[in-house]
């Protein structure tokens, strides 16, 4: 069966994906903000599993991630939250979590773990490329599921072009140098680094992340890249306005 | 085996070590991973750096025979004297190389995290030293209770950024330089403070600091006809100074190394820094090591009376060397450490750091024939703990 990730990057269209952090605002917040987001007409989530020391995120999914672990979110806890998610949503859903808590839970009863739940792929920054691809790569493939690999301003063609023989949904593209968190726009520089990705015509379809926050931004980097990643920004929006209305954030973006 | 305790081609010891970083960081340990070997074998780095250590450190640190510590424990015990080191302690050894590879690669810009403000220390004084712009991350609660090692950095012409993530300690001041790197990606050069880290920077951290092995073999030979002690004793947090002191010992198995890690308040009081016994394995800051967490893969705020044995996890080479048993791990506990620190006092004439007390606290713990030829690493001096032991011992 192909996986609902590849079918939804096969479709007409830009795509918008949307990342949270589970346990956030609260800890039974999960479901909810994933079914309201579907129901707005977003494309693809990302759950963020909160680590205690998430080295590549800025203030905001920093701050999101301790509060859901005060609230009580663990591994276990989103496992269970997500138990019957596949009776009720459909479009694909990925997890996005640091490698210590994978490496405590076992990554071959993570993956197993996420194949039952139906999860469709993973993010998993501090896993390097070199490593997946020596190690965990086959489990990866026997549960179906697609690991997700970033690239940033800084990586090679050639590292480039490795990580597209090796990928097998999309490419995660960094917009620019920094951790995440909403930029106000992007200059001459990205723009030249969207567009020399853009032309390196590479097999797997790039999606763009980090400093992704409203319209005017979501607008400008969709013309580069089969869609676009907003995280940090809808983190904001949770810790301000109730699940309820999600919708309303959604509409302002598209 | 040749090498098996020292790091393969990936930065690997046994299973320990590696880089796992985000694809933010690649390029950069990348750019190190190639270069540091080559930078480190020229002749010019090497003429530098040990020309620094010798008139700006004050190598070599003297190997200084304890007369009366020995008599107290019926053997002949060493102390190597990294605490007369310029700043105090053994970091400058390590901040002297990396300031010198900072620059051999072009970078303009030096950050570093600090837990007491040792490392710190001797990160500003090699950046006032060459001229480079110096910015220290530290956790909030950490600036607060070391006020006059961040007055030093200040003085020294550092900026002093407070990490207020987390648990607001030196494990994060480590987050939020990683960070600063990431934001930084060009000109910036990170000098880590001990044998942790993405490789290549415990194998680099460990080479700057194995000058304190290789003026050991040399003095004992000295003084007592042989390069070869028959215990070396060394204090360990993220482990530099054992790294340093085990350096050229660890493929001569003859030589025991003893590694003693901070138990705070006991290994089962749930406040302890003990990450061999308490730690499991994990990646904590671009390393796959032991690391102190919980069951579900957070990693937990250690406790020592020492700040500078305070860290949740352990250099990979000394997980490594755990497993394999090539070091014995014993710790000490606070009052253990505390006694110690005041015995040597008493005995010779030396405030030593409460981190280097740790190690001289093993001592106790350990049966020595007479002839035996220990070697106790006193890493640093008391000086920055003087409001420590006032506030223990009622001075």
């Amino acid at each position: 069966m192909m996986n609902r990730i590849n079918q939804k990057l096969h479709e007409e269209g830009k795509l918008l994906s949307i990342y949270f952090t589970a346990g956030y605002p609260k800890l039974k917040d999960t479901v909810s903000i994933i079914k309201n987001l579907e129901r707005a007409g977003v494309d693809m989530i990302e759950i963020g599993l909160p680590f205690s020391d998430p080295l590549a995120d800025g203030p905001t999914i920093q701050q999101s991630s301790t509060k859901a672990l005060k609230n009580g979110m663990t591994t276990e806890v989103l496992f269970s939250q997500l138990k019957d998610i596949r009776k009720s949503v459909n479009i694909p859903l990925l997890i996005m979590g640091y490698f210590n808590p994978i490496i405590q839970y076992g990554v071959e009863e993570f993956c197993n773990k996420c194949f039952e739940m139906g999860i469709d792929g993973l993010i998993i920054p501090d896993l390097p490329v070199d490593v997946y691809h020596e190690k965990y790569q086959t489990i990866f493939k026997k549960y179906n599921l697609v690991n997700i690999f970033l690239i940033t301003p800084q990586t090679s063609v050639e590292r480039i072009r490795f990580i597209d023989s090796i990928s097998n949904g999309f490419i995660y593209m960094v917009s620019s140098a920094g951790t995440t968190g909403a930029r106000d726009s992007f200059g001459e520089s990205q723009k030249d680094y969207f567009k020399k990705i853009a032309k390196m015509d590479l097999r797997s379809p790039q999606i763009i992340g980090f400093g992704i926050s409203n319209k005017k931004t979501f607008q400008s980097v969709i013309q580069y890249a089969k869609g676009a990643i907003i995280g940090s920004a809808f983190v904001k929006f949770l810790n301000k306005n109730s699940i309820g209305d999600i919708k309303n954030f959604i509409n302002s973006i598209r | 085996m040749k090498n098996f305790y020292h790091a393969d081609k990936n930065g690997y010891y046994g299973k320990f070590g590696g880089a796992f970083v985000p694809e933010m960081l690649y390029s950069n340990v990348e750019e190190l991973r190639l270069k540091y070997l080559k930078v480190i074998q020229e002749d010019s780095f090497q003429k530098e750096f040990n020309q620094l250590l010798k008139d700006y450190v004050g190598r070599p640190s003297p190997l200084y025979f304890a007369k009366r510590l020995s008599k107290k424990y019926q053997t002949k015990i060493y102390l190597k004297r990294e605490d007369l080191n310029h700043t105090g302690a053994h970091k400058i050894n390590n901040t002297i190389g990396q300031i010198l590879m900072a620059k051999r690669l072009g970078k303009k810009r030096i950050i570093a995290e600090t837990g007491a403000g040792q490392h710190g220390v001797a990160t500003a004084t090699v950046c006032a030293l060459m001229g480079m712009q110096c910015v220290v991350f530290m956790g909030e609660i950490d600036i607060a209770r070391q006020a006059p090692n961040v007055a030093r950095m200040k003085m020294l012409g550092a900026t002093v950024i407070p990490a207020i993530s987390g648990s607001k300690t030196l494990k994060d001041a480590t987050n939020e330089a990683i960070r600063d790197w990431i934001n930084n990606p060009e000109d910036t050069f990170y000098i880590i403070g001990s044998v942790v880290g993405p490789h290549p920077y415990p194998d680099m951290v460990a080479r700057f600091q194995s000058v304190i092995s290789e003026e050991m073999k040399k003095q004992l030979k000295e003084k007592e006809g042989t390069e070869n002690p028959n215990y070396i004793i060394a204090c360990v947090g993220g482990g530099s100074n054992a790294a340093g002191a085990f350096y050229h010992y660890l493929d001569n198995e003859k030589v025991k190394l003893i590694a003693v890690e901070a138990a705070g308040k006991g290994i089962n009081s749930g406040k302890s820094a003990a990450t061999s016994l308490l730690g499991l394995d994990g990646v904590i800051h671009g390393s796959r090591t032991l690391l102190m967490q919980t069951k579900d893969g957070q990693i937990t705020e250690p406790y020592s009376i020492s700040a500078g044995l305070d860290y949740p996890g352990v250099g990979p080479q000394h997980a490594h060397l755990f497993k394999s048993g090539r070091a014995d791990f014993l710790n000490a506990t606070d009052d253990e450490a505390m006694q110690a620190g005041l015995e040597l006092c008493k005995l010779e004439g030396i405030i030593p750091a409460i981190e280097s007390a740790h190690a001289l606290a093993a001592l106790d713990k350990m049966e020595f024939k007479k002839d035996d030829i220990i070697v106790v690493n006193l890493s640093g001096r008391g000086d920055k703990d003087l409001n420590i032991y006032i506030n223990y011992f009622n001075y």
